[in-house]
């Protein structure tokens, strides 16, 4: 196992109290598998991410508790250097916003460039020549003139590209994409899913896919987990997750998605709003929300209820659910 | 029913100048250039496209928030773009729009009484003074809002609900059309489905047309009778929704079908792949003669001399595509 | 992620922009620091008579440049005149012109800002050339051109004196409250509910009223807080120089003005108001560094 994420905990300290964000999250990814992590806003699928690169700005974000391990070793109690180590050569990570996650006043070319040479201690010509490898493998057309352009000169897709390119000069072995293609448009969206499928299968990378969309979800997931109020609901290979959902929240979000190949009548919806992670409802968090939610739901928060080989989910009544 | 809307090789163009004392046009953006469609009472047009189609440029030309650089919009026959002073106003009672961002479609320092009420202050011939707080609280009800909510500001509402607070106001002046830019593209998955339930109920209850643009082809799929497919300021396609999802001719149609990733994992591989390569080009500097040669798999020299009409060439429906050909995609 | 939970966050408190500014200026000491002498001053500048019996006007030769003493606190200066008395006395004239002076600046400023901002195009081409000529000028030597000019007329009334120092800068100042105005007018301008306003048919003076003015208030709030410090200041500066206030009016840049030749001899007459004039710029500065904070959740 590659990244192991276990009972973690995230509270944010703000001036109106204190966020419970995330509440004992726990997934794991392997060499060569897809793990997609979905949610809806504020579900904290981002902050996990967030917690295993160690990026969180502390205050207002805390890690209570909990572990994250690369390669059996842990992260949380490392040393900064050892980190940033990690961060760079172990696990890597790709952002929504390319413009913002590129520095607009160096060259594309030199901000790959400069991790070759820090880490790798590269000569200038070869991370250069190496820089435009790496364009050219996200298939940047004219990658020897566009390694010398800003990221502004760059359009959207391209600039995603650029991303991903950075992202895998020092050949991680786990990639984080957090909701990669959201800000791209569908043409440009389908050509980066390609892009990742095709470099993740190539490098036998571990790719962990934050995302809310569940079509990108089903097209490339191996496995999915689903996230909701700093918690994971529900956690399954993808076909059976899609053909049986073993979590109400996950069939709720199924039934609400209208299709693209059939007009149906009116959309099935989940009542109310997620709750305020200042003042998450007691026992299972979804049970206000919930069509089958009965007394034990407010009372108790449901354990992780097996379902099968690789499968779990966090409801009373999972087995019930799951049987349809 | 007949044409309630009807819309004329509607074109907008912004120069792009430079130099401040001594302005001069450099270039023109061709947001829109030369669209052409009807809506009838009570239909859904839907209006998809990715970013830089033109597409709510088209929705601010309609709702005449921006000048058309030429071309006519007949509203009930009368012609739209030479309105002026009181049948201006009348005709904006008529025809509405719900914007896309419910963070900044809301004057923060309002409440959202003042917000709904809004459109009453401003054509109070509809709703006398004292009936308008009556008004508001049964347009709140209407949208699935407290009514008792009227004193709050639009910050202690979430996304989803202050979509509605939008569609109030929208709805205030009983209008025939709502023309909605993006309503749902800024909400979360569950939040969307209440919300495209609610302009479908509301449809029914009160007779609207909905010019409904989205880059989403799932939803705007979901709720229109009939599609456009806008490319770079031009409608390549348009059809009903069943002839644009089940039998698209248009290349471009085909690709966006085929990039739209579908919720079901066994179908993985067993797709109609159709990747397009490059971005959109900038409407600046279109392609000659077709707009979507430059992207296009079928693309042949002809394609950069003639522009092709949209045109019914095969099937029932126009598409403006000189090789145009029926591809099953979903 | 982080900034959809905070929207999430303040989503549940149930204020608005100002109860919020409020909220975060309440815990703040250097707002009460400052606003405490801020109101002294004030209280100073609307009843003197509060805190000093003594009358400013009544020179005595005999205790010229007398040290302070119980009897008069502050001493008293070359002409000896009760500096405390005129300290106090003084405030009212450099709170006035502060205070017209901010007044003009902000309605002209804000005004021709919002107005240049929302119609754009050939008026706000004009007003921002005309604003950039101003803003060219340096403000001492303008304020030197303009007062020797409106003073040339001769002798003036308390009155006319201090018009022609407000007068003269507002008419400098004014391009820095229009240039602020006029960009946060352009910024709402272009937000969704001005669309939605004007799609309803609004007209313009609705959409400058309703709903451009009321999201333009605070950046122009916080400029005029700040300018109220400065303004009080330049004041001083042009009296200090001879051509802003005089005799008869007391001030501080005029009590400055005349305790300068004897700096070294009766440094008392010159370091009190000059102390008391630094404290409230300063107190108007740190006030409008506060509500900037507050009213910018950035900088928090």
């Amino acid at each position: 196992m590659l990244l192991e994420v276990e009972d973690l905990h995230v509270e944010f300290r703000t001036r109106d109290g204190v966020a419970r964000v995330l509440n004992g999250v726990g997934y794991h990814v392997s060499a060569g598998e897809t793990v997609a992590v979905l949610g809806e806003s504020g579900s904290g699928k981002s902050v996990t991410a967030q917690a295993i690169m160690g990026i969180l700005d502390t205050p207002p974000a805390f890690v209570t508790r909990g572990s994250v391990r690369f390669r059996g070793e842990e992260l949380l109690t490392a040393s900064p250097e050892r980190r940033r180590a990690i961060r760079a050569e172990g696990v890597a990570m790709i952002f929504q916003d390319a413009l913002s996650a590129l520095n607009p006043v160096f060259t594309v070319g030199f901000q790959i460039e400069e991790q070759l040479r820090l880490r790798r201690g590269m000569s200038r010509a070869d991370a250069r020549a190496r820089a435009i490898e790496l364009l050219d493998l996200v298939r940047i057309p004219a990658a020897r003139q566009r390694v010398r352009e800003y990221p502004h000169q760059f359009s959207g897709g391209m600039r995603q590209r650029a991303m991903i390119a950075m992202a895998l000069a020092l050949d991680p072995e786990v990639l984080i994409a957090d909701e990669p293609t959201t800000a791209l448009d569908v043409t440009v969206q389908a050509q980066i899913m390609d892009l990742l499928a095709e470099v993740q299968r190539e490098r036998r990378m571990g790719l962990v896919l934050i995302t809310h969309d569940l079509g990108v979800v089903a097209e490339v997931a191996d496995r999915i987990v689903v996230m909701y109020a700093g918690r994971i609901v529900e956690q399954a290979d993808a076909v059976s997750l899609f053909r049986a959902p073993g979590h109400p929240y996950t069939a709720a979000l199924m039934r609400s998605l209208p299709r693209l190949d059939a007009k149906g009548a009116a959309l099935e919806t989940i009542r109310g709003l997620p709750p305020s992670l200042l003042r998450i409802p007691s026992g299972c968090p979804f049970h206000p929300r919930c069509p089958r939610a009965e007394d034990v739901c407010a009372a108790r928060v449901p354990p992780d209820v097996p379902l099968g080989p690789g499968r779990s989910s966090a409801c009373h009544f999972a087995e019930e659910v799951v049987g349809g | 029913m007949g044409e309630l809307l009807e819309v004329r090789d509607l074109v907008k163009h912004f120069p792009v100048t430079r130099g401040v004392a001594f302005r001069r046009t450099v270039g023109r953006v061709r947001a829109v250039d030369g669209v052409s469609f009807s809506l009838r009472a009570g239909e859904t047009l839907g209006v998809v496209g990715e970013s830089g189609c033109g597409k709510s440029t088209l929705a601010q030309v309609l709702m005449r928030l921006e000048p058309p650089t030429s071309g006519t919009a007949l509203f009930e026959g009368e012609p739209v773009f030479s309105l002026r002073g009181a049948a201006l106003r009348r005709w904006r009672r008529d025809m509405q729009i719900v914007l896309q961002d419910p963070y900044t479609s809301l004057n923060p320092r309002m409440t959202v009484g003042d917000i709904v009420g809004e459109p009453f202050e401003i054509h109070p011939e509809v709703a006398p003074r004292g009936s308008r707080a009556g008004r508001v609280r049964e347009l709140l009800d209407v949208v699935g809002l407290n009514p008792e909510h009227i004193n709050r500001y639009p910050h202690q509402f979430s996304g989803g609900q202050r979509q509605r607070i939008g569609i109030a106001r929208a709805l205030a002046l009983r209008p025939k059309v709502i023309v909605c830019d993006e309503p749902v593209s800024a909400l979360d998955v569950s939040i969307q489905a209440q919300v495209m339930n609610l302009l479908a109920e509301l449809q029914g209850e009160f007779g609207l047309a909905y010019v409904f643009i989205a880059h989403d082809l799932s939803v705007v799929r979901h709720l229109s009778d009939r599609v456009a497919v806008m490319y770079l300021g031009k409608i390549v396609e348009i059809g009903t929704e069943e002839e644009i999802y089940e039998h698209p001719t248009h290349p471009y149609t085909q690709a966006l079908l085929s990039a739209v990733p579908v919720a079901d994992p066994t179908l993985r591989g067993r797709r109609d792949v159709i990747r397009l390569t490059g971005d959109v080009p900038s409407p600046l500097t279109p392609p000659t003669g077709c707009r979507f040669r430059t992207r296009c798999w079928k693309a042949q020299d002809v394609c950069a001399t003639d522009e092709p009409a949209l045109l019914t060439r095969i099937g029932t429906h126009p598409s403006a595509c000189h090789f145009a050909e029926e591809r099953h995609i979903i | 992620m982080t900034d959809q939970l905070a929207t999430t966050l303040v989503a549940e408190r149930p204020r608005g922009l100002f109860g919020d500014a409020w909220h975060a200026l309440r815990r703040r000491p250097l707002f009460w620091v400052s606003v405490s002498l801020i109101g002294l001053v004030l209280l100073m500048a609307a009843f003197p008579g509060l805190f000093s019996s003594a009358d400013p006007n009544a020179a005595d030769l005999s205790r010229s440049r007398g040290a302070p003493s119980a009897r008069a606190w502050f001493g008293y200066d070359n002409q000896g005149y009760d500096v405390y008395a005129r300290v106090v006395h003084g405030a009212r004239a450099s709170i006035v012109v502060g205070l017209l002076s901010t007044l003009g600046v902000v309605l002209v400023g804000a005004t021709i800002g919002m107005l240049a901002g929302f119609y754009g195009g050939r008026l706000d081409a004009v007003v921002s050339r005309i604003a950039d000529v101003f803003v060219g000028v340096p403000f001492v030597l303008g304020a030197i051109v303009i007062l020797t000019t409106l003073n040339a007329g001769g002798d003036a009334g308390p009155a006319r004196i201090v018009a022609q120092v407000v007068l003269s800068i507002s008419v400098l100042s004014w391009p820095v409250a229009m240039r602020i105005m006029r960009s946060t007018a352009i910024a709402a301008k272009q937000q969704d509910y001005v669309k939605a306003a004007r799609a309803l048919g609004a007209s313009s003076r609705r959409i400058i009223g309703k709903h451009l003015l009321p999201n333009c208030v605070a950046p122009v709030l916080v400029y005029s807080t700040i300018a109220l410090g400065a303004f009080i200041g330049a004041e001083a500066t042009l009296s200090y120089l001879g051509i802003g206030l005089r005799q008869p009016v007391v001030s501080w840049g005029v009590m400055i003005n005349s305790a300068k030749d004897y700096l070294r001899v009766a440094p008392h007459a010159l370091l009190f108001p000059a102390g008391f004039l630094t404290a409230t710029v300063l107190a108007f500065v740190m006030l409008g560094d506060a509500v900037r904070e507050a009213l910018d959740p950035k900088l928090r």
